[in-house]
């Protein structure tokens, strides 16, 4: 386990050199000149020189690719270019809101899904479980931008019982949360389908073995079997899907936030990229690239505790 | 045997006649996710038949209209017919997403072949540079790229095959892995025949099979990641009318209308799952051993 452990944080580490190799390197691969693109056509040529070497574009290619290294080893993400502010501060400021965004509707995944495979799962075949089927299917085709533009549409536009952009007023708890409800469950749509289908698979896998039957033919009640002990075992893939999730969620996030304007890392990349301020798309991607490969690594260490059969120092691919 | 012809029904006597389609066609789901399918094909291919206007036509007096008999499905801030834009969006959709999955699949064929095949360091690196693509959540690497690059349709097709590439080359390479201890490698191998002979002649037919029916059913899913761009403004540039193009302009005009988000939304729901519920019988019908690769 500690050898595995070990092993899998290298690699850790080593994804994100090669995400920080990568973001330098794309600045060259790709045509035209950033520090031009940030300041437009018509900047004087002083003043680009100085954004390149604030971008540290003038150094050769290996040098900058060190600085962008150590940089991530002082944790340092640099200098916003037009307001000269550090980016560390801009991410602090946005990565609250999106956690929690991620957070909350992975949490309504799991109260809603959950339960609705578990049902499916002891109610085979009945019109429950096909009218489960079906909605959980096509749940998981809705994607988050349209799940949120419909929610916005009904709830906010035409009912008007929703409050449309925004975080709420500050420091008020109640309409932070009342804010949160619809892109949470934009956000949690495909997931709440995702999650049904899956537990339904794995628990009918599981409520298949000789242990739940010796427990049925003693007598235990049904709702005990099925959520104390079935589920427990059932559960396991969804934890390993989980992980996977929160990374997925992270771009949902993206579309989310954007639609009913809320603050948060999508928001934040998607102006950096509207005003071609490359140094905030850099810090951004490298921050979201980060929270999704930590989320894995969570998820992998929660398997195994969770089975303890799962030998994954020796699992590959 | 008497008593079993009279209840098999016409129906059933042509199904059985079909060799794939006829056991897809049977599952009602599978059969369902068929005619969405066949719908949006022939919305593909019949666009300028079917559809009532051209794409870009305006109809200034009627703008940001509900359905009417005129304009069935209502009209956007432009004029322009709802319906007739959807329709053609159905072919910037298939014409995105056909060479973006082909791209992956050829790319990510490529590499897991060699890994697969090569194995030890080569393996090992190819390994880590494809968890380092994936990484990045595919919307935020997609629109790292499409910053620089500039929005258009070849560089979405192009970001997206590179976004895809890693998951087909672990396919291919797990694939590769299996077949290359099979006895016939063995053999041809001990016959003397080259390597590029072993790779192409005998892994390659054996490992595609399941690669196609993952490429099919990635297609709904590049479908709705083409419209997520182009619903930014990092894809397909107006006045194009790609499906989230037309979302994007009905987000701007959400408070006068209802109608562009409403129809944009529901066409991309009901190809999506038209595509997931054939592509998944399909599997299911062609390689049992593969279901559940996805999580379904």
């Amino acid at each position: 386990m500690r050898t595995y452990l070990v092993k899998r944080l290298l690699m850790t580490v080593l994804v994100l050199v090669l995400v920080t190799v990568y973001l330098t390197l794309l600045v060259h691969i790709v045509p035209g000149d950033p520090a031009k693109s940030l300041l437009g056509p018509r900047a004087n040529p002083e003043r680009i020189a100085k954004i390149r070497a604030a971008m540290n574009l003038d150094k050769p290619v290996l040098q900058q690719i060190g600085l962008a290294l150590w940089s991530l080893v002082r944790l340092d993400l640099g200098t916003d270019l037009f307001t000269g502010r550090a980016i560390s501060e801009l991410v602090v400021a946005a990565l609250p809101h999106t956690l929690i965004l991620a957070w909350s509707s992975l949490s309504l995944a799991v109260v809603i899904g959950i339960p609705l495979g578990v049902y499916s799962a002891t109610h085979l075949d009945s019109w429950l479980d096909r009218f489960t089927a079906i909605i959980s299917i096509s749940f998981i085709t809705v994607p988050s931008y349209v799940g949120g533009l419909f929610l916005l549409l009904i709830f906010a536009v035409q009912l008007q019982v929703m409050p449309a952009i925004g975080l709420g007023d500050q420091g008020n708890v109640l309409d932070y949360i009342k804010h949160l409800i619809l892109p949470a469950t934009a956000l949690a749509i495909t997931w709440v389908g995702y999650l049904a289908r899956l537990v339904r698979a794995s628990l009918l896998e599981v409520l298949n073995q000789t242990y739940i039957r010796a427990e049925m033919a003693a007598g235990i009640p049904q709702r005990k079997i099925y959520y104390r002990y079935a589920l427990k075992n059932a559960i396991i893939p969804t934890v390993a899907v989980l992980g996977v999730g929160i990374g997925k969620l992270m771009a949902g996030a993206v579309f989310v936030e954007l639609i009913f304007t809320r603050p948060g890392m999508g928001t934040l990349i998607y102006n950096a990229i509207q005003a071609r301020n490359y140094p905030v798309v850099r810090a951004g991607v490298l921050v979201v690239a980060f929270l999704f490969v930590a989320a894995n690594l969570l998820a992998d260490v929660l398997y195994t505790y969770l089975d303890p059969r799962i030998q994954l120092g020796t699992k590959r691919g | 045997m008497e008593f079993q012809a009279r209840r098999t029904t016409r129906l059933q006597q042509v199904l059985d006649r079909i060799p794939i389609l006829g056991d897809v066609l049977r599952q009602p789901l599978g059969a369902l996710g068929f005619f969405i399918v066949l719908a949006f094909m022939l919305m593909v291919v019949f666009a300028p038949l079917v559809a009532p206007y051209g794409f870009a036509e305006q109809d200034i007096p009627s703008m940001l209209q509900g359905p009417s008999p005129a304009h069935l499905l209502g009209t956007d801030h432009l004029g322009r017919d709802l319906l007739s834009r959807l329709i053609y969006g159905a072919r910037i959709a298939l014409s995105v997403a056909l060479p973006a999955v082909s791209v992956a699949l050829a790319a990510g064929l490529t590499l897991g072949l060699i890994a697969g095949y090569a194995g030890g360091l080569v393996d090992d690196v190819a390994l880590v540079v494809f968890d380092s693509i994936q990484a990045f959540p595919s919307v935020i690497l997609a629109l790292a790229i499409l910053a620089l690059l500039g929005p258009s349709l070849i560089n979405v097709v192009l970001v997206i095959g590179l976004t895809w590439t890693p998951g087909y080359a672990r396919i291919a390479r797990a694939q590769v892995l299996r077949t290359k201890q099979e006895p016939y490698v063995e053999v041809e191998k001990s016959l003397g025949a080259s390597q590029g002979r072993i790779l192409f002649f005998h892994i390659l037919p054996n490992i595609i099979a399941p690669l196609l029916i993952l490429a099919a059913m990635d297609l709904p899913v590049v479908i709705t990641f083409e419209a997520g761009l182009s619903f930014l403004g990092l894809g397909v540039r107006p006045p194009t009318p790609s499906w989230g193009v037309i979302l994007a302009e009905g987000f701007n005009f959400i408070r006068q209308t209802p109608w562009p988000i409403t129809w944009a939304g529901l066409t991309l729901i009901i190809t999506t799952l038209g595509f997931t519920l054939f592509g998944e019988t399909l599997r299911d019908v062609l390689d049992p051993a593969l279901s559940g690769t996805r999580g379904f």
